[in-house]
């Protein structure tokens, strides 16, 4: 044996996620398909969101899912009802998606549809407020959810996924007159985290906030298209 | 996050002629805003790696202090949860981030058989 060599080398241990990720977005790029990376924890109301946003945004652009799941195509057929393209990827084990996942997902999608005739690519990712927000896709931008019934405490307790995050909607405001929670406190806590991001309130049952939504992401694919 | 490490071993190796080395440490830098927990990443890491070429390595992490910039007088602080992570000295939200976001294979150490 010889004796110990340290190689110092100062290696990104996402690198290779990193790499995929911003293939993928070179991908998204030349295609002019923005797409946008939704995250939260299990039962917060991603797909609901998804699919009330898709009733409507599908009228105006030409949209399609990457849908997200550990074990099953639920979501995704819940999705598929909408008539858009949905391509469901199921992760195992994996408590979230990576950039090769989404690599693959898009693949799958490309023999679907031709890609240049889309205009936004939505990408519901696992249920889980730790690992997606590490874990690049080539996302243009990052949609974090936040029930209410989570509590004000969240954004603290989860920095990364909320520091991380262009938008955050806080999601189930239709049960504020029956809950003890106090909206001001987990906006003061989003602040605190993100000072920069977006925020919305939003309901799934009584539609409230789904005007400013669909108008942030009518906004974000108008200017991307323009640039 | 374990298997990105291993990954990122593997791609090292191949470099290095992977049948020709035994490592003995690998070093991480991990910073404290991160979503991994270093005794977890340490205790996957050895399960994953057993009977594999890297089942002799031992993990060393250098924990990367959260530190933050306050963007009203620029003093340097260390951000907490229980302050919202604000800045002690003028209360501002956290805005710039120094450090605390590292993920970093710093070096390796190994011989040559």
């Amino acid at each position: 044996m010889h004796l110990p060599i340290s190689d110092k080398i100062e290696l990104n241990i996402l690198h290779q996620n990193s790499h995929q990720a911003e293939k993928n977005k070179v991908k998204f790029n030349n295609y002019n398909l923005l797409c946008l990376n939704i995250m939260s924890s299990p039962g917060a109301g991603k797909t609901r969101l998804l699919e009330i946003t898709l009733e409507d945004l599908s009228k105006k652009f030409h949209s399609a899912v990457l849908e997200g799941d550990m074990t099953t195509n639920l979501d995704a057929a819940r999705l598929e009802k909408l008539n858009i393209p949905v391509v469901p990827i199921t992760t195992g084990r994996a408590c979230h998606l990576d950039a090769n996942m989404v690599c693959g997902g898009l693949k799958l999608l490309e023999k679907k549809i031709n890609p240049d005739l889309l205009d936004i690519l939505l990408v519901e990712n696992v249920g889980n407020l730790v690992c997606p927000a590490e874990f690049e896709i080539g996302e243009h931008f990052k949609v974090a959810l936040l029930s209410i019934t989570e509590g004000e405490d969240k954004p603290l307790k989860y920095p990364i996924m909320f520091r991380e995050a262009d938008l955050i909607l806080i999601t189930k405001v239709d049960l504020l007159p029956h809950l003890n929670f106090d909206i001001n406190e987990l906006k003061s806590n989003i602040a605190s985290t993100n000072p920069k991001a977006d925020v919305i309130e939003i309901s799934s049952i009584t539609k409230s906030g789904f005007d400013l939504w669909q108008d942030w992401i009518r906004k974000k694919i108008l200017k991307f298209k323009n640039n | 996050m374990t298997k990105c490490l291993i990954l990122s071993m593997e791609e090292w190796a191949e470099k290095k002629n992977k049948k020709k080395i035994v490592v003995e440490k690998i070093n991480l830098k991990i910073g404290e805003f991160t979503c991994v927990e270093p005794i977890s990443l340490i205790n996957t890491f050895n399960a994953a790696v057993l009977g594999s070429w890297l089942d002799s390595s031992e993990i060393t992490i250098e924990t990367i202090p959260f530190e933050g910039k306050c963007s009203k007088c620029n003093r340097l602080y260390f951000p907490k949860k229980e302050n919202g992570y604000k800045s002690p000295c003028c209360n501002f939200n956290l805005e710039e981030i120094i450090s605390g976001r590292e993920l970093k294979i710093a070096s390796i150490d190994f011989k040559e058989k």
